[in-house]
């Protein structure tokens, strides 16, 4: 058993409304992935397929290697955090972690471990509708960690965190990876995700658009790498019109940079030749973001719907 | 079970927290020490009276009131938690929505149940207290009968709560339905039994028939269970009245209030089985 979740065809339809329709793809352990996808995309129907929430309307869902309609002991080893995380006001901090970890006969002495862990040992006893937003989205990540569990699924994590706990949170996520457990983390914030993840499922409008490692997607879309020139003194106009014979025409920015796309397999001969030209004083390269690759997606009719994310 | 009892001890504690349970206590202490006090005021004298008058009239308010208890206690038991977001949340852990509702219904009903044994439970110990009558092994059977069944009745009105709080989408509809089921059953109900009454002008059939209907009430049950028990002269002439004839075995009352509790509470975790979320 290789793989955290694995679905096959998986669709599931209210009415005539096809949620998700008929999507494949993988979760391998031991990694973090991405699930991406504007409102409505079929993030959190498959977020609730997975937690055997709600019954596939056909297809085939496994999680942790058995199938999760209503297979309630499975959720033991599942933690959740949902979008906009809002727990028992009247509670505080540690009476819902110790009530939660009663409910998933998880050992309490985990409780002040992870208070302590996600950074709320200090507010552990004040009641919870004296929370900031980020303190109460540092205890929902506390609480999708009682008991340890194999796989953790993170439903827009970072919303509401300032960039400071949203760093801490990426922490708690990497190092969830490096104990060789799996995460499937939800999120429209790409640039932010990036860094952070293996790889992901990019959903649009209940199809899978991509799954697959980050390498392998940006190989795959071949999109251009961004150049950014900032000419000598007097030299922009002198250097548009080489690019522009080079076949590479390139932009001239309001702050004066020249902006410039060049495809992923012609990088470096240009490379070579732009820093040999005497009129570019700088060279900044930026490689295809994650934003990129999703507008790019959302563009056109793509798919690139590989076996594994 | 377990699951269960978890659940349940977190909404006992949460309504002793919320101060519903001390409030009722004392609500119920005082109803119940109000009605003993100024019981005969009618007849020109204040102060402690028997028990069975107290319970007696007791019994006609508490028809009143634990229904409207019952279902403000809990009708936000589910649909609360799924305007607040926490129903997902809750669903994610390893319990069955069958276990939730259970943990709900029972915490609730023994808040209820907590707050009348200690209400009228410190209501008897004061009248014993300050003016203590000659009791009766009888009177303190009526009292500890008076006690088992405003808590059943309580289980009933918690029950029917869950059902609306199950099958409602957002907490102000489920309070007008709990309303409306309050209102239905505590007074449409009795309304609806005596216009029937006199339109059919007392046929035998009807007349056969009458003690029937009664049972399809847990309120009414409720009234049967203690002012039967009473006899004669504790108060509701109209309801023993028009029962005098018939004699109800205390086991069966018993039972149909213990299936009134169920009931309600059963269709709402089928219910809630089926709902998607």
């Amino acid at each position: 058993m290789n793989h955290a979740i694995e679905f096959e065809a998986l669709a599931k339809r209210y009415g005539a409304l096809a949620a998700l329709d008929g999507i494949s793809a993988c979760v391998p352990r031991g990694r973090v992935i991405g699930l991406l996808g504007h409102n409505g995309a079929g993030k959190s129907t498959l977020i609730k397929l997975i937690l055997g929430l709600i019954a596939p309307s056909d297809g085939r869902l496994e999680v942790l290697g058995q199938s999760p309609w209503r297979a309630h002991a499975l959720r033991r080893r599942i933690g959740y955090l949902p979008e906009n995380a809002t727990f028992y006001a009247s509670l505080s901090g540690r009476e819902l972690l110790d009530y939660l970890a009663r409910l998933k006969q998880a050992p309490r002495g985990q409780v002040a471990a992870l208070l302590e862990r996600v950074g709320l040992a200090h507010a552990a006893d004040r009641r919870i509708g004296t929370y900031s937003k980020g303190m109460r989205q540092r205890l929902g990540l506390a609480q999708a960690l009682l008991g340890s569990p194999e796989l953790v699924l993170l439903d827009e994590p970072t919303t509401g965190l300032d960039p400071q706990a949203s760093r801490e949170l990426y922490r708690i996520v990497g190092e969830l990876r490096a104990d060789g457990r799996s995460v499937l983390l939800s999120s429209h914030l790409l640039a932010e995700l990036e860094p952070h993840i293996d790889g992901a499922l990019i959903l649009r409008q209940g199809r899978l658009l991509a799954a697959g490692s980050l390498d392998a997607l940006g190989e795959q879309a071949a999109l251009p790498a961004r150049l950014l020139l900032r000419p000598r003194e007097d030299a922009a106009s002198g250097l548009l019109v080489r690019l522009d014979a080079r076949g590479l025409p390139a932009l001239l920015r309001p702050d004066g940079l020249l902006e410039l796309q060049v495809p992923r397999a012609g990088k470096l001969p240009v490379l070579r030749e732009l820093l040999a030209d005497p009129a570019v004083a700088d060279l900044d390269v930026r490689e295809p973001t994650l934003a990129q690759l999703y507008d790019w997606l959302g563009a056109g009719q793509h798919s690139m719907a590989e076996a594994c994310a | 079970m377990n699951t269960v009892l978890t659940v349940a001890g977190k909404e006992f504690r949460d309504d002793f927290r919320n101060r519903w349970t001390v409030a009722l206590t004392i609500l119920f202490a005082l109803l119940a020490l109000g009605i003993a006090w100024f019981g005969s005021a009618a007849a020109g004298r204040v102060g402690f009276t028997s028990f069975d008058a107290t319970l007696a009239s007791l019994t006609t308010l508490g028809a009143f009131v634990i229904p409207l208890i019952g279902l403000l206690i809990a009708y936000d038991a589910i649909v609360g938690e799924r305007d607040d977001g926490t129903l997902l949340l809750m669903l994610s852990y390893p319990l069955s929505r069958g276990q939730l509702v259970a943990g709900k219904f029972l915490g609730h009903c023994g808040a209820l149940a907590a707050a009348t044994l200690a209400g009228f439970g410190l209501a008897v110990a004061i009248m014993q207290w300050m003016q203590p009558p000659a009791q009766t092994l009888q009177a303190w059977l009526h009292i500890g009968r008076f006690i088992l069944s405003a808590s059943l009745l309580g289980a009933c009105f918690v029950g029917l709560a869950c059902l609306i709080s199950v099958q409602t989408a957002d907490k102000s509809r489920a309070a007008g339905l709990a309303l409306i089921g309050w209102l239905a059953s505590v007074v449409l109900f009795d309304l609806a039994l005596l216009a029937l009454l006199v339109v059919s002008g007392g046929n035998p059939v009807e007349r056969a028939v009458y003690p029937y209907l009664l049972l399809l009430n847990p309120v009414d049950v409720f009234r049967l269970v203690n002012l039967t028990a009473l006899g004669d002269g504790a108060g509701n002439d109209l309801l023993t009245g028009m029962t005098a004839h018939h004699g109800y075995p205390p086991l069966l009352l018993g039972l149909v209030m213990l299936t009134w509790a169920v009931l309600p509470f059963a269709w709402a975790l089928f219910a809630f089985r089926r709902k998607e979320v």
